[in-house]
């Protein structure tokens, strides 16, 4: 660190010097101290391992990951993958991995977008709405996460039964059984028009950087959103009606105990959806408020004086330089936010940590169970830095 | 961008006002006073009107509603155990009946009911140590002899055992005093625990190195709630047979260990952003490594990072309520606990309410402290 | 050294008087080897007994903090046993999830804890089941006005149920069998899956009878909810204690016994002072200690039984204090003798 910019002159080798077995040699200090250090922890970590291995023998406790391929047994309410009690604890474990995943994209975006809007909000001029984004603020973010969770989950489970369950539009039931929506009957078509989605995204951004280098040149500015209405919108459902626009909609039924039919959101992953989601944007609305005010006011006023409409001024000259103040922070609420949907298992949301609970529950086996869950956390957390830092440094780059 | 096009148009406003101004006329009375202000902050576009007048009902509405729940409908209490009333009130009054009934349980759980004022008292003593150390008064080693006695006397008021204190034994302990106790000690712990992983992780020592560098990343890529699995099943597996720890103990450690990694970014956060000056200048003064960290790289360091450190505690505070998954008694679970008899099921809405009122005035006079902290250190530096 | 004063010297008072309270802690740890449990427990004198967090009557705290139930006063009879005093032990709440690691890691010396008796358990966990003290099986509890009459009519159902137990195992295996389908709902606590199934998350709940039983008795109108005559599995109860000491199983397994010889012989909590002076029937005799010696090849006092008696009745006692209240019939749990299944060897 203190080297990095000191004279050149200074950084050429030092003078040879032979390593002299004394105390004043810092070198032999510094080898000293790393060995005494490593030696300890070792020799903790050794300990507390031979203590493991000793006590696992005794207690003649199993081990290994032999139990990954054995029946669970363990019914799962909602999976995204097909799923039944005789699969392996492996399938189990997966599909809970991917029920974490669920809410911690949802999440994601959701916290995003919220909290990009309170944080704005609490900019206003408007002198109510800041104030009252300043209050959600303040209290969500002075509130334990897990008290919100049990909090939105003992409201979602006093609604009223399905049989007098809430409808606020028809085909649309919300009843303490969880929020019931019509579901398009899946077919190949729509799988085609998603994908004429898809490419309509990648097209519009190829168009977008063609317009960018044309401008360059010619400094004509292109519209760039009747192409991408055309390519995203239009495409898709040319496709779609190509292939017979097939449009099935499954209505749910009140029959028997609950509703049949249609998608259904269980008030679980609602409330664990509900919570993780007001919360992070309290404190993701903290962060665009920082990176807003970050940008110098002169930045607005430039902006405006070379006439750029309020729209540019945002979107090329304050938010480029915001972003900058604001990724960083933001990469660590979505880690925080993916972390803290392990909270899933207090109210009954089966996510990685609640099925691998249930699985080291029966199975006896404590240390695999853990190693699971950490390992599957680590990697997240992981790959979320890598994007966000892949990301950041594409931001970064637009200093010049 | 409301906010761009509206200034535009003021500016816009303003040029075109005629300029012959031979007296100083009085500004029109929409500008000023308590006018002035409605139309600047409220009024300034048909969209803000528009704004304001739907929050301004929506916010009515909500506290109207809430009022006729919480106060005009509610029920204060009952006869002990005869819940009768509350339930005929269910839906358009609140109960907080259960919170007059429980509340003794709430706050100090389990432990015995006759000796009460002790875990009170321990709360005010935790709330007096906080207000101590906060004052800068007494930012120097006067602060020593307090903790020292304060938390000693904690301890003794907790267990008991002596003076005449009837002992009581750790698992009957519970409420707000095992939620001060896991916050404290585990800010306490932590934080030496993180200035030497901080130095450790800016160390030019490879191994030392790696090793803070490790463990940061392994705690911090981790939910706090996986590490208080491992101390509640993985934990006593660890240790010699026969020897265990007790349950409150093992969920501090977990507590400390997580502490330790999130305290340890904010402190390295503060011998970052120390000018490198002041390294090179402490190292021309041939001071030796812990002179130069105990003398003039830490006390610098430290007071920088010092509006941050009470935001990570805030988040220990609020995340001690986990614990609760381990089966530990603390604020929380103590709250969901007294809803468990069959007579006040029903009623979690007033008791998370009752709770998460105390963890709000605790976390809110921190955070603001925080913030006024922030405000001088900055004038400070600003000067 | 002004600025640096304040943080440094709160993590040294700290750190000084955080050794100052961890030390008790440390200091009641015992070394003891594992292998050697009654010995363990005799040298500190109390017995470590795990119990559930809160289960009318099988283990829950009273209003003054006192635990009752029916697991609890076979803990007692198990101190009793040892040490001649009822009060001897110590109650340890464990969720259903820490059970297991809490008794293989020495912190409970046994666990009573309406646990059920499976292979795994016996092997690959390390445990030994010292008995069986009741015979349950797992039943589903729909609200009345529901119109359920059999399990069978749960298809389409949501139904609560506890993770990481027997029941969410027999549950599946049980709609897999009888080709049911059911939407779960999977909650850990005990109070938050009562709660769900009694806010109507769900439409029925399912677990061991008894503990359905507790629970529909807790209510304000247990009339509004029903038990559903369907059994689906078997729930053999019982204590159970480390691998590596069978004296001490040996010991827990005749206490047991003990309850149940003591109810087919009559002998109760008030005439067992009598019956140790004048019963002339000679397995009486040997069991009460006045003659042979039964209680020593135990390695306890000979009187050991009178004293556990004495302290909390025969098994029918314990049953009719604790169990009898939730409206639970004797069922599987009478005497061999009057058409049960509870029977102990001879004492000889």
């Amino acid at each position: 660190m203190s080297q990095s910019s000191t004279d050149p002159r200074l950084l050429r080798a030092p003078p040879k010097r032979r390593l002299r077995l004394s105390w004043r040699d810092e070198r032999v200090r510094g080898i000293v101290w790393q060995v005494l250090v490593v030696g300890v922890i070792g020799a903790i970590v050794w300990w507390l391992w031979s203590n493991t291995v000793h006590n696992l023998e005794v207690r003649r406790i199993a081990t290994g990951f032999g139990f990954l391929s054995r029946e669970a047994g363990l019914p799962i309410a909602e999976s995204l993958i097909e799923y039944s009690p005789t699969d392996t604890y492996f399938r189990a474990l997966l599909v809970g991995l991917l029920n974490t995943l669920k809410v911690a994209v949802v999440g994601i975006v959701l916290a995003t977008i919220l909290g990009t809007l309170i944080g704005i909000a609490r900019l206003s001029r408007n002198w109510l709405l800041a104030k009252l984004a300043g209050i959600y603020v303040e209290v969500i973010r002075d509130l334990p996460l897990l008290l919100q969770l049990l909090f939105w989950y003992v409201v979602l489970q006093n609604l009223p039964g399905p049989r007098q369950a809430l409808t606020p539009v028809e085909g649309i039931y919300l009843s303490n059984r969880g929020l019931k929506l019509p579901a398009l009957v899946w077919e190949a078509a729509h799988g085609w028009a998603l994908l004429a989605f898809l490419a309509g995204i990648v097209g519009t951004w190829l168009y977008r950087r063609w317009a960018r280098a044309r401008q360059m040149q010619d400094g004509q500015p292109r519209r760039v959103w009747p192409v991408a209405l055309l390519l995203m919108a239009g495409l898709p459902v040319a496709v779609w009606w190509a292939l017979g626009a097939p449009w099935v909609v499954d209505w749910p039924v009140l029959r028997g105990f609950n509703f049949r039919g249609g998608t259904t959101i269980t008030p679980e992953y609602f409330a664990l959806l509900l919570g993780l989601v007001l919360y992070t944007a309290g404190f993701i609305a903290e962060i665009v408020r920082a990176g807003i005010l970050a940008v110098p006011q002169g930045q607005w006023e430039a902006a405006e004086a070379l006439g750029l409409r309020p729209a540019q001024v945002l979107n090329r000259v304050v938010l480029p330089q915001a972003l900058r103040v604001i990724v960083p922070p933001m990469t660590s609420q979505y880690l925080n936010l993916t972390k803290n949907s392990s909270l899933a298992v207090a109210i009954g949301y089966q996510d990685i940590v609640s099925i691998a609970n249930t699985t080291l529950n029966q199975t006896g086996q404590a240390i695999e169970g853990i190693a699971i869950i950490m390992l599957v956390y680590l990697t997240i957390s992981l790959s979320i830095s890598l994007f966000m830092n892949w990301y950041n440094a594409r931001i970064a780059l637009v200093e010049r | 961008m409301a906010d761009t096009t509206t200034r535009i148009q003021l500016e816009t406003a303003v040029a075109r006002v005629p300029g012959e101004a031979s007296a100083p006329r009085k500004p029109p009375v929409t500008a000023t006073g308590f006018l002035g202000w409605l139309r600047a902050n409220l009024f300034s576009s048909w969209i803000n009107a528009a704004v304001t007048l739907v929050l301004l009902y929506l916010v009515v509405r909500w506290v109207i509603g809430f009022v006729e729940w919480g106060i005009l409908n509610a029920v204060w209490s009952v006869p002990a155990g005869q819940t009768q009333a509350c339930r005929e009130v269910q839906g358009v009054g609140a109960c907080w009946a259960v919170v007059t009934e429980k509340h003794r349980f709430i706050l100090f759980g389990t432990y015995p009911y006759e000796e009460h004022w002790r875990p009170a008292l321990v709360c005010a003593l935790f709330i007096g140590l906080y207000v101590v150390s906060a004052m800068r008064r007494f930012w120097n080693w006067t602060l020593v002899p307090i903790w020292t006695v304060t938390l000693t006397v904690i301890g003794i008021l907790m267990w008991g055992g002596v003076f005449g204190l009837p002992y009581v034994p750790q698992e009957r302990w519970g409420g707000l005093p095992i939620t001060l106790i896991l916050a404290t000690f585990g800010l306490a712990f932590a934080f030496p625990l993180a200035i030497l992983v901080a130095l450790g992780r800016r160390s030019q020592l490879p191994a030392i190195k790696a090793i803070c560098v490790l463990y940061v990343e392994l705690i911090r890529g981790v939910p706090l709630i996986s590490l208080l699995f491992m101390a509640s099943v993985m934990f006593p597996l660890f240790l010699p047979e026969g020897v265990n720890i007790d349950k409150l103990l093992r969920a501090q450690i977990a507590i400390i260990l997580f502490a330790g990694a999130y305290l340890a970014e904010v402190v390295r956060g503060g011998l970052q952003a120390l000018p490198k000056g002041q390294y090179e200048a402490a190292e021309a003064l041939g001071l030796s490594y812990w002179q130069k960290t105990g003398l003039i790289i830490l006390p610098q360091a430290l007071r920088l990072v010092i509006p941050p450190l009470v935001n990570t505690f805030i988040g220990f505070f609020k995340d001690t309520s986990l614990v609760l998954i381990i089966g530990i008694f603390d604020l929380l679970t103590a709250g969901k606990t007294a809803i468990i008899e069959p007579a006040w099921q029903g009623f979690g809405v007033e008791v998370y309410i009752f709770v998460g009122f105390i963890y709000f005035l605790f976390c809110y006079a921190m955070s603001k402290y925080s913030q006024n902290l922030e405000a001088e250190l900055n004038r400070h530096r600003r000067r | 050294m002004q600025p640096f004063g304040p943080i440094l010297s709160r993590a040294l008072g700290v750190a000084a008087l955080g050794l100052a309270l961890v030390v008790p802690d440390i200091a009641r740890a015992q070394q003891a080897p594992a292998a050697d449990t009654l010995g363990a427990v005799r040298s500190r004198g109390t017995l470590v007994c795990g119990v559930n967090t809160g289960l009318a009557g099988f283990g829950q705290p009273d209003a003054q903090g006192v635990w009752r139930g029916f697991d609890v006063d076979y803990c007692r009879a198990f101190a009793t046993a040892l040490f001649g005093d009822p009060n001897r032990v110590r109650f340890v709440p464990t969720t259903a999830q820490a059970r297991f690691p809490a008794l293989q890691s020495g912190e409970v010396d046994v666990l009573a804890r309406n646990t059920t008796w499976t292979l795994s358990r016996d092997t690959s966990l390390g445990f030994d089941f010292t008995g069986i003290n009741f015979y349950d099986g797992q039943g589903f509890m729909v609200k009345a006005n529901l119109g359920v009459r059999s399990a069978r009519e749960l298809d389409g159902a949501t139904i609560c149920v506890q993770p990481g137990t027997t029941t969410e195992q027999n549950l599946a295996d049980w709609a897999r069998a009888h080709n049911i389908n059911f939407r779960p709902v999977v909650i850990e606590r005990l109070e938050e899956v009562v709660g769900a199934y009694l806010a109507g998350r769900c439409d029925a709940y399912t677990t061991d009878v008894s503990g359905l039983a507790a629970t529909r008795s807790a209510q304000q109108r247990p009339d509004d909810h029903m038990i559903l005559p369907d059994v689906i599995s078997k729930e053999p109860l019982g204590p159970l204690v480390r691998q590596g000491d069978p004296r001490f199983a040996d010991l827990m397994r005749w206490v047991h016994f003990l309850l149940v010889a003591a109810e087919e012989f009559g002998i109760t909590q008030a005439n067992v002072e009598q019956a140790a002076q004048q019963d002339q029937r000679p397995e009486v005799q040997r069991m009460l200690g006045r003659t042979g010696d039964l209680g020593r090849m135990l390695g306890v006092e000979n009187d050991w039984a009178v004293k556990v008696i004495r302290a909390v009745g025969n098994y029918g006692e314990i049953f009719q204090r604790n169990l009898a209240p939730l409206g639970l019939q004797r069922g599987h749990n009478a005497l061999w003798t009057e058409g049960g299944l509870q029977y102990a060897p001879p004492f000889r």
